[in-house]
């Protein structure tokens, strides 16, 4: 057995990077999202059952905390769904320039905020102006 | 000392050419999810503040339903491709890899059975 010996690419030696840091955030987001998933269909599940069901839904997320864990589902959708973007431009065997690289990259984090931000500026100015 | 050939030993080792499969859905499955996920998020935001009666009409009309569970199954069949590389890649014991690959798969199969299941009730007025 080789147990002690460090995995490519040996992230204990590399200087971390940007384009390192965002294929990070990739595959955690990923992760993330997917565990997401059980709370959607459970969301389904919560109409499906009745306004009884679907009112204690409605105040497990009014919660502060579970309101916090939707800010970050929806930024790692965002972040996901751009550089997943970014992702399929380079099956296409597009987008390896370095500079190119560096480029996408911020225009992917600045889409993701951007993107983030309105949705729940529209989403938070909704819940006032309908209540 | 083992009787077992070096044929035999090699074989099933390697590539099992299913390779190509898995990671062409999982782009088509990326694709079908850039529109998808947007209609869901647009979607959302428009049902922040809805009650019940409102939640209901939305989901039943055929339009939603079939979205929505669009974008639930092939979230789902998304989720469980790219879960699946991050388990072969980081576990690299025998039996949880193959128990959390199981896992995985039934768990994501059971969660679509219950979101369509959900979907078609509340589309179906049960």
């Amino acid at each position: 057995m080789q147990k002690e010996r460090p995995l490519s690419p040996h992230l204990q030696v590399y200087k971390p990077q940007m384009t390192t840091m965002l294929s990070i955030l990739h595959r955690s987001t990923g992760v993330f999202l997917a565990m997401g998933t059980p709370l959607l269909v459970l969301w389904l599940c919560a109409i499906a059952s009745g306004a009884e069901g679907y009112a204690h839904m409605q105040s497990c997320f009014s919660h502060w905390f579970v309101q916090l864990i939707l800010l970050g589902w929806t930024y790692a959708l965002f972040y996901h769904l751009c550089n997943g973007i970014r992702h399929l431009f380079w099956d296409a065997g597009r987008g390896f320039e370095l500079q190119t690289l560096y480029t996408s990259g911020k225009i992917v984090l600045l889409m993701s905020v951007v993107l983030t931000g309105l949705t729940w500026f529209l989403a938070v100015s909704r819940m006032g102006g309908g209540a | 000392m083992s009787l077992r050939s070096p044929l035999s030993k090699a074989t099933g080792l390697g590539s099992a050419k299913h390779g190509f499969s898995h990671w062409w859905w999982q782009r088509v499955t990326a694709v079908a999810l850039i529109p998808l996920s947007l209609w869901f998020v647009y979607s959302l935001v428009c049902l922040v503040s809805a009650d019940y009666q409102h939640a209901v009409m939305w989901l039943s009309s055929p339009i939603n339903a079939t979205l929505m569970l669009l974008f639930v199954l092939t979230a789902l069949f998304h989720g469980q491709t790219g879960v699946q590389v991050v388990i072969e890649d980081y576990i690299h014991t025998k039996w949880l890899n193959l128990s959390l690959l199981l896992l995985i798969k039934f768990a994501s199969v059971a969660l679509a059975v219950l979101a369509t299941i959900s979907v078609l009730k509340v589309v179906l007025g049960g």
